[in-house]
């Protein structure tokens, strides 16, 4: 997943541009809205009402529906997300490694739940499905970095260092 | 081709990648340029070799030396030493492939390796997976070469059927079978899938072929398209999983460039193109309706069966789906011929299987073994053992579809039949040791909360069903259980079992049947002594400070977040199990190992 690029420094127009040349690179492809929409959070770090009103219009798919598929598939966000987010594996083999105490102590940290942002808007958490790095578990990731091995002391100092 | 003395293999598979691997790279170019040995030494990132927990993994052929958990600044001995001296740099060397002598033994003699076999993975590891070269180094493409030059479809089928091969999603429904279904339905255009959407959590096999051996996957592919009668594939993969994504676009790509995958393939008149679909994040659509309808747009939920997807699949039309390590081992059918698979594994489980290793055991990582192999010979002479010296407890096959396996069955044969015959399932290769410190309700209920948060909602049985089964089990761990909630939630599972949509639902009551099948025990402590024999179940925990062992330093007090230890300086401290959060910091800091976990 690419960087997560905030609203304020990016252009609106560009973005806007953007999503129009997804739209335009889709259109006619059977079952084009869920690689629109991945595209779409890609550009604009979560998926907008704006957003989908666009989408809406020019695929011709109902608000309602696009809304339906939004708030199915968990990788899709109606809310924007932080700098830096941090994703804790509660994957089996992470759980059994003892995953649960890795989050409550991010918890503790930063003083937000899963799901939730912090109020700087600096970091975002979330409890993700198996990443598959199950080798290493209990793993986190923060953006594109993963922390592999992790104990509940290791936290803190990993947090620092953003 | 360039004429290279040596191949410096590093894995870059999702596990080293996370431990760091791209920096080895990174730093073993840089290296071989100072000491003017990059034209003679190329260095090959590779896909998984499987020993995830020793990443990152460096190999060194014409040697073979196995190097382990490499860090950057081990490079430049590796370099100097090893590459230019000669000199295998024996410090780094993964421990079990030195011998008592002192000499450096073959990988394959190794423990983790030598019960292995490795069909489907068996570039994985060995070719660049970047490089459609390496693979048809390795007889890729040939498969689909024979298959559209020398083979009618029908025998293609035959040959599949013959083999024995069975679907390794976890269903195991006869692959041959599948694939003449959809053969013979009627239709003018049909389609051939591949589910990637590996969602069980712990397990990544699919993830390592796709990242390892891509073009397996995508000639496969190809083979049943033919066979099938079809023009257009979907590969339908996990966000979550993005190497493997970029892998395969990469995969793709060159593939049209050689014309392995567009029009006229091998100069016959067969047409072929395949598209990535990628998933979303809902564990349902690795449920073959659901991702059907996900692919073509909409919220992935399952619908009714029949008609089976054979016959109306994608957009209305025959489509044949197949998981990904299912297709890796075609080629190998077509090349090696169906007697060759069919010799490998038991009566009624041909061929291998891949496992994803994790939890409590010693090497975690990936491995592929003949059907059969017993779980003790995975458990003790692959996997290592348990570590710290504790003991096996069970472990879990299957994921949130599966069950346990005790320790008094662990010279069970891992085939599909033997692990249905008690209570577990083959799943799709996930395998999860659990040892003396896991509670099986705790377990559980950890499935159930995932199955809970993935049901799909459209049928009441999982969307209701699930949830209350949930309820139980919290009150269960949380102390309050009664003997009738036990009895309840087992009637609960038959009929969810019975009465749910699709096989997320009918599968969700698996983890509760099982750990009631044999560990009803420990649900009966929970329920009856109020007690939580493994000691995870918080609730049912009590840290007691020993009046003997006690110095009175005070340093629990200072520790405990909620306060709830007091006392005196040089007298026993006291915990108020009141306010005790059971946060067990105490006991860690205690350094005089005075504190205990009651359970």
């Amino acid at each position: 997943m690419s960087e997560q690029k905030c609203c304020t420094c990016t252009n609106e127009k560009e973005q806007e541009q953007k999503l129009y040349e997804v739209i335009k690179k889709y259109k006619g492809t059977k079952g084009a809205l869920i690689p629109v929409l991945h595209e779409a959070q890609e550009i604009y770090g979560y998926l907008p009402l704006k957003v989908q009103k666009i989408i809406s219009k020019e695929l011709n798919v109902p608000l309602t529906e696009i809304y339906g598929v939004i708030t199915f598939y968990t990788q899709f966000s109606l809310n924007p997300k932080g700098k830096y987010k941090i994703g804790v594996c509660l994957g089996t083999a992470c759980y059994v490694k003892g995953a649960g105490a890795i989050i409550d102590k991010i918890k503790e940290k930063l003083g937000i739940h899963v799901g939730e942002c912090t109020e700087d808007g600096k970091f975002s958490l979330d409890a993700t499905r198996c990443i598959g790095a199950c080798g290493l578990a209990p793993v986190m990731t923060i953006n594109d970095d993963v922390y592999g091995k992790l104990t509940v002391d290791d936290i803190e100092e990993i947090l620092e260092k953003y | 081709m360039e004429l290279v003395r040596s191949h410096v293999l590093v894995c870059g598979g999702t596990g080293c990648t996370s431990s760091g691997c791209e920096k080895i790279i990174k730093e073993m170019e840089n290296q071989l340029k100072k000491n003017n040995l990059d034209k003679e030494i190329r260095v090959i990132k590779t896909g998984c070799f499987g020993l995830c927990a020793l990443g990152p993994i460096v190999i060194v052929y014409p040697e073979g030396a196995f190097y382990s958990m490499v860090k950057p600044e081990d490079v430049q001995e590796i370099v100097e030493e090893h590459l230019l001296k000669g000199r295998i740099v024996k410090r780094l060397l993964y421990d079990e492939t030195i011998e008592e002598d002192d000499t450096v033994k073959s990988l394959n003699e190794v423990d983790f390796y030598k019960k292995q076999m490795r069909v489907a993975l068996r570039n994985c590891g060995v070719i660049n997976p970047e490089n459609i070269e390496e693979y048809i180094a390795f007889d890729g493409y040939k498969a689909l070469g024979k298959v559209l030059t020398e083979m009618t479809p029908e025998q293609v089928i035959d040959t599949i059927k013959k083999s024995g091969l069975r679907g390794r999603g976890g269903g195991g429904f006869p692959t041959g079978l599948k694939w003449e279904f959809t053969a013979k339905a009627q239709g003018d255009q049909k389609y051939v899938a591949c589910n990637a959407d590996e969602g069980d959590p712990g397990a990544f096999m699919d993830r390592s072929v796709l990242e390892g051996d891509p073009h397996s996957v995508i000639e496969a592919m190809a083979i049943a398209a033919y066979a099938v009668g079809a023009n257009q594939g979907y590969i339908y993969v996990r966000a979550e999983y993005p190497i493997a994504v970029s892998r395969l676009k990469i995969a793709i790509a060159q593939a049209k460039e050689y014309g392995l995958l567009g029009q006229n393939i091998f100069g016959t008149d067969f047409n072929f193109d395949l598209e990535i679909r990628l998933g979303a994040g809902a564990f349902v659509c690795g449920e073959e309706t659901a991702l059907m309808t996900s692919v073509e747009g909409h919220r992935g939920e399952p619908r009714p069966r029949p008609p089976f997807p054979a016959v109306k699949g994608l957009w209305g039309k025959p489509t044949l789906l197949n998981n990904v390590e299912t297709y890796a081992n075609i080629p190998m059918i077509i090349l090696k011929g169906a007697e060759w698979f069919a010799s490998i594994g038991t009566e009624k489980s041909k061929g291998t299987k891949v496992f994803a290793l994790g939890g409590k055991i010693q090497n975690t990582g990936l491995v592929e073994i003949p059907m059969g192999t017993t779980l003790r010979e995975i458990v003790e002479e692959i996997g290592g053992g348990i570590p710290n010296g504790k003991k096996f407890k069970a472990a879990q096959t299957g994921g949130p579809s599966g069950g346990c396996i005790p320790a008094d069955l662990i010279d069970t044969p891992i085939d599909y039949d033997s692990l249905i015959s008690i209570g577990s399932m083959m799943g799709s290769g996930g395998l999860i040791i659990m040892d003396e410190d896991t509670c099986m309700v705790d377990i559980a209920k950890f499935f159930l909360e995932f199955t809970v948060d993935e049901s799909c909602g459209k049928c009441s049985p999982c969307r209701i069903g699930t949830k209350r089964m949930l309820e139980i089990l919290e009150k269960i761990t949380n102390g309050n259980g009664t003997m009738e909630d036990i009895e309840n939630l087992e009637i609960l599972c038959k009929n969810v079992k019975s009465s749910a949509l699709c096989g997320l639902g009918q599968t969700a009551p698996n983890p509760i049947l099982s750990t009631l099948r044999y560990f009803k025990d420990e649900y009966i402590a929970h329920v009856q002594d109020k007690k939580c024999p493994a000691g995870v179940c918080k609730s049912l925990l009590a840290y007691t400070i020993d009046a003997g062992l006690c110095k009175g330093c005070g340093i629990c007090a200072k520790q405990c977040p909620v306060n709830a230890i007091s006392g005196e300086r040089k007298n026993p401290y006291k915990i108020d199990t009141e306010k005790c959060i059971k946060c067990g910091v105490c006991m860690e800091k205690c350094p005089f190992k005075a504190i205990f976990k009651n359970h």
